[in-house]
């Protein structure tokens, strides 16, 4: 009976023993989950999500403090890739926090504009050129259309143009085939989208 | 099995270096080489758009209203990558907006309109000597020149040429192929032009052999353009080309797709281009003969690239080629080809494999069109309704790449598109051998084409997305910066405050302690108070003060516009509380 | 001397497969195969703790344990795959982050894979000594990762397949399973 308890309590000890030397060597400082779950957000800063960017953001979800279906810019596409990296249920956008919107860029129109920098101190990228009582404008390269800039603008100035297609940025169509109905025989097989 | 076979012979150094898969098309050529290259008459107006080629588009040197004469230079290259527009004939200007382009999308884009005045001028000519190379300096020189040619791959890729002549310590070029291969259907305009003009493309490959210093010249050519093959063959005996490198006119099986530049080259030398380098890396590089000709027409007589051959053929009254200018309308061209059948339903820019439905009759012919064909429902029927896949794998059969194009179809179906890369999507050429072999008639080209789009979109994206997190993070270290520079100053400012005080303190000691120390707290408010204030007046934005008038005029009106706005609102409070009260 | 441990090798990675014949470690085989890079990965730990796990319970049941603790079996060979497992996933979250996340909770759930803890119990069963302990083990972790290789592969494929609706997500990942089980039974006879 004796025999028993010692022989456990040594395999016991020595485990331990081994674990914590292993756990020492292998310590893992900082947490790249964080870094993983920021590099799936799409960047827009746009606080849609209830926390001040997509860094906090990232690191809410990393904490468990935060759902995976609450960035509108990701879209649904972005909320699967989270479910599949947190290895969670994939759950579709939740409305209340908004809704994908299709890319789009500011435009201020110059001719309201009055110069107080309101809008420069708004913009999360620095996507805002200008000084005090200059001429302000959007480097449309840099916008996210994360919108943060339409609110603080006292004379209302800020629109969202959304991003045209040009033979630069247009994308060859997911092929689609028309289905007909062949009185009886039943339809053709025509390509899906899963 | 067939490939297999092959692999297996050849691995014993038996059976022919043939292309790995493709297919026998029906060819359709001889319907277009009946007649000489004609010219057209000169038509009404020229739309030249500026995406013309691969890399960036160029900048637009002319205005409105300009008059430009036949070779002046209308926008000039930008950047790395790029290649200048010239007006293919004299005229004015009538337009710089969008209009209707040969592209897939059929989106309008940015294009140059020229109406002509008919007098066809040309600007003074001035030919480069292109034999002086003894510096690096001379070879810049050169291609700068180049640069502004406007000369592209005149095959269909539309790559600029001047990148392609550049040589450097990495990249030298043993072996010069030219591509006079011409494997798709209906396409005719390379065979005609070496018919006609073996001559000058040899003039034009001397030019490109001696600018890359390259050690031998191989013409491939396919063997159903054997008139094509004998001029080249008497051209190159009769060029002082074949004096300085070995030049040889080596006749490949007929194909499809023995054109494409990296089988063409496995054809002729037996070298398969690794598919993450280029064709420079192993010491090769490809012209197609129209370019090399484009080359001799530039450098020998100063004419920049203003028009090429195109082939009018399909549903035509008289398919044939014509030497046709850049910004032509496609009607005109079907015009000379004697007008469209009755029962023409459409329009096809390129061959009947890699090419592409035009969006209108009224586009321009730019310096990628090398074809239009006329579809009617008999030459072209309507593709039968695609069926499932059944796993035959003769779409892997054909690939001249060596893909797995089933695999793709799957992946890109399911918009599994990590995995479409993983399987060398973007090593697919798109030449359709896989589309025409499908038993089950599933266009498979349009999902590669699909998943290739969806991944650069997503590429893009996620670049942008980076460039957004890096600004982000600069602008959050930039405010806590500021936050700390500002925190220090106040320190600094409360220490000198606090010394201050202490001095009075001293001076003053004589006094009731409690009373001199309320006093000086008292002072240094006081002093604090009228430094903030003074601050406040003098708070002038430093980049204003020299302003030049118009700008401070501007300034003054937008401070107006502003104590406008500061009143307004002010008046609304007061309307407000005024109301409130009542 | 050799052929009997390659007899044993073979047998043990084809003709018993632990996943397929013996139908142990069903667990990780269906959870992990739904990616080729988590079960190539999920392959190698398993591989790595059957074959350690082996060695130790060879030790412990023979010099530890004796005939007279036999009752301690089970427990102590538990004990041991934890703390190799636990090793395993310290290593792992140092060494490969991407791997470690790309696991997940199958990770240590190695500890609890029947065949983990089924082939040391085998081992004892047949009277392996060292060498052949090493081996079984071995051997077992080889069809593990073959069959999970082959597995995710053929998921991947099931993935974008045109599967009727009633049978997309796991009822076709078992019917697989199935048929690769009975295909796996043809090798029965391959060792006389």
């Amino acid at each position: 009976m004796l025999t028993a308890v010692y022989v456990m309590l040594f395999l016991a000890l020595l485990l331990g023993v081994l674990l914590g030397y292993s756990a020492l060597k292998f310590k893992v400082d900082g947490d790249p989950l964080v870094a993983r779950i920021d590099a799936i957000l799409p960047q827009t800063q746009c606080g849609q999500c209830g926390f001040p960017g997509c860094k906090p953001y990232a690191t809410a979800i990393a904490a468990g403090e935060a759902d995976i279906n609450q960035c509108p810019p990701g879209g649904n596409a972005g909320a699967r890739a989270l479910a599949d990296l947190m290895g969670v249920e994939y759950k579709p956008l939740n409305a209340e926090h908004g809704l994908p919107n299709p890319k789009s860029v500011a435009l201020i129109d110059e001719a309201t504009c009055i110069g107080c920098t309101l809008c420069i101190q708004a913009c999360p990228v620095d996507a805002i050129l200008g000084a005090a009582k200059h001429m302000h404008t959007i480097i449309a390269s840099e916008c996210t259309g994360c919108e943060l800039c339409l609110a603080p603008c006292p004379v209302d100035c800020i629109t969202m143009e959304p991003i045209a297609e040009s033979p630069d940025n247009w994308k060859w169509r997911y092929p689609v085939f028309d289905i007909k109905s062949v009185g009886q025989v039943g339809n053709l097989q025509a390509g899906t989208r899963h | 099995m067939s490939s297999l076979l092959n692999i297996v012979k050849q691995s014993f150094g038996l059976g022919a270096v043939a292309v790995s898969g493709g297919v026998h098309p029906p060819e359709h050529k001889h319907e277009s080489t009946t007649q000489a290259v004609g010219q057209l008459p000169l038509p009404h107006q020229l739309t030249l758009p500026l995406r013309q080629h691969v890399g960036n588009l160029p900048k637009v040197l002319v205005k409105l209203g300009d008059y430009v004469l036949k070779g002046q230079l209308l926008a000039e290259a930008e950047g790395n990558i790029s290649a200048a527009i010239h007006a293919p004939s004299s005229g004015t200007i009538t337009s710089i907006e969008d209009a209707l382009i040969p592209h897939p999308s059929g989106l309008p884009d940015r294009c140059i309109t020229i109406a002509l005045d008919g007098k066809d001028e040309w600007i003074a000519h001035a030919p480069i000597d292109w034999r002086k190379l003894e510096t690096e300096q001379d070879k810049s020189k050169l291609l700068e020149g180049l640069r502004s040619s406007g000369i592209v791959g005149l095959g269909g890729a539309a790559f600029p040429t001047q990148v392609k002549l550049r040589t450097n310590a990495k990249s030298s070029v043993d072996t010069l192929v030219l591509n006079a291969a011409e494997c798709e259907p209906y396409i005719t305009c390379d065979d005609m032009l070496m018919r006609e003009r073996a001559d000058q493309i040899l003039k034009g490959l001397e030019i490109a052999q001696h600018l890359l210093g390259a050690k031998q010249c191989l013409i491939g050519i396919e063997d159903n353009k054997p008139e094509a093959a004998e001029a080249m063959r008497h051209a190159c005996a009769n060029s002082p080309l074949s004096k300085l490198v070995p030049l040889k006119v080596v006749v490949v099986p007929t194909q499809y797709p023995s054109g494409d530049a990296r089988q063409l080259i496995r054809l002729l030398t037996g070298i398969e281009v690794p598919a993450d380098k280029r064709s420079t890396d192993v010491g090769l590089q490809c012209f197609n003969v129209a370019t090399v000709l484009a080359l001799h027409r530039y450098f020998d007589f100063g004419e920049p690239s203003i028009s090429r051959i195109v082939t009018i053929t399909g549903n035509v009254q008289k398919p044939a080629n014509y030497e046709v200018l850049f910004g032509t309308s496609v009607a005109d061209l079907v015009q000379a080809g004697g007008g469209a059948l009755a029962d023409t339903d459409g329009y096809i820019m390129g061959g009947p494999m890699m090419g592409f439905n035009l969006p209108s009759v009224s586009v321009p012919i730019t310096k990628a069109s090398n074809c239009v064909i006329a579809s009617a429902p008999n030459l072209f029927p309507s593709a039968p309704p695609a069926m499932p896949c059944i796993r035959c794998a003769r779409c892997a059969d054909v690939c001249p790449v060596s893909l797995q194009p089933q695999e793709l179809y799957w992946f890109a179906k399911s918009s599994n598109l990590e995995k479409a890369r993983d399987y060398n999507l973007f090593d697919c050429i798109e030449c359709g051998c896989c589309t025409y072999a499908c038993p089950s008639n599933i266009p498979l080209v349009q999902y590669y084409r699909f998943a290739k789009s969806e991944i650069i979109a997503q590429d893009r994206a996620k670049e942008a997305a980076n460039l957004a997190r890096e600004r982000n993070e600069f602008r959050l270290m930039r405010i806590d910066r500021e936050k700390q520079e500002r925190a220090e100053k106040h320190a600094q400012k409360a220490a000198g405050a606090k010394a201050e005080a202490a001095k009075t303190e001293a001076t003053s000691a004589t006094e009731a302690p409690e009373d001199v120390a309320m006093a000086a707290k008292k002072a240094a408010i006081a002093a604090a108070i009228e430094r903030a204030k003074a601050q406040k007046a003098a708070a002038v934005p430093q980049n204003v003060v020299d302003a030049i008038p118009s700008v401070q005029a501007e300034i003054a009106e937008i401070d107006a516009r502003r104590e406008a706005a500061k009143q307004s609102v002010t008046d609304a409070i007061a309307t407000n509380d005024a109301q409130e009260e009542k | 001397m050799v052929q009997n441990y390659i007899l044993l090798f073979i047998g043990a990675a084809l003709v018993n497969n632990i996943v397929l014949v013996k139908i142990l470690g069903l667990c990780p085989f269906m959870g992990v195969s739904k990616k080729l890079e988590a079960s190539v990965a999920m392959a190698m730990a398993t591989a790595f703790v059957l074959t350690i796990g082996s060695g130790t319970s060879y030790f412990i049941s023979e010099y530890l344990l004796g005939t007279d603790l036999f009752y301690l079996r089970t427990v102590s060979f538990i004990v041991v795959i934890a703390g190799v497992v636990q090793f395993t996933e310290m290593w792992m979250e140092k060494n490969s982050p991407v791997l470690y996340q790309v696991l997940g909770i199958y990770l240590p759930l190695i500890t609890t894979n029947c065949a983990v803890l089924g082939i040391p119990l085998l081992n004892v069963q047949n009277k392996h000594n060292l060498f052949e302990s090493l081996i079984f083990g071995f051997g077992g972790a080889v069809g593990f990762s073959l069959v999970l290789i082959l597995f995710a592969s053929m998921r991947e494929r099931l993935e974008a397949a045109d599967v009727p609706a009633v049978f997309q997500g796991a009822a076709i990942a078992m019917v697989t399973g199935g048929l690769m089980s009975l295909a796996f039974m043809g090798f029965a006879g391959l060792v006389r």
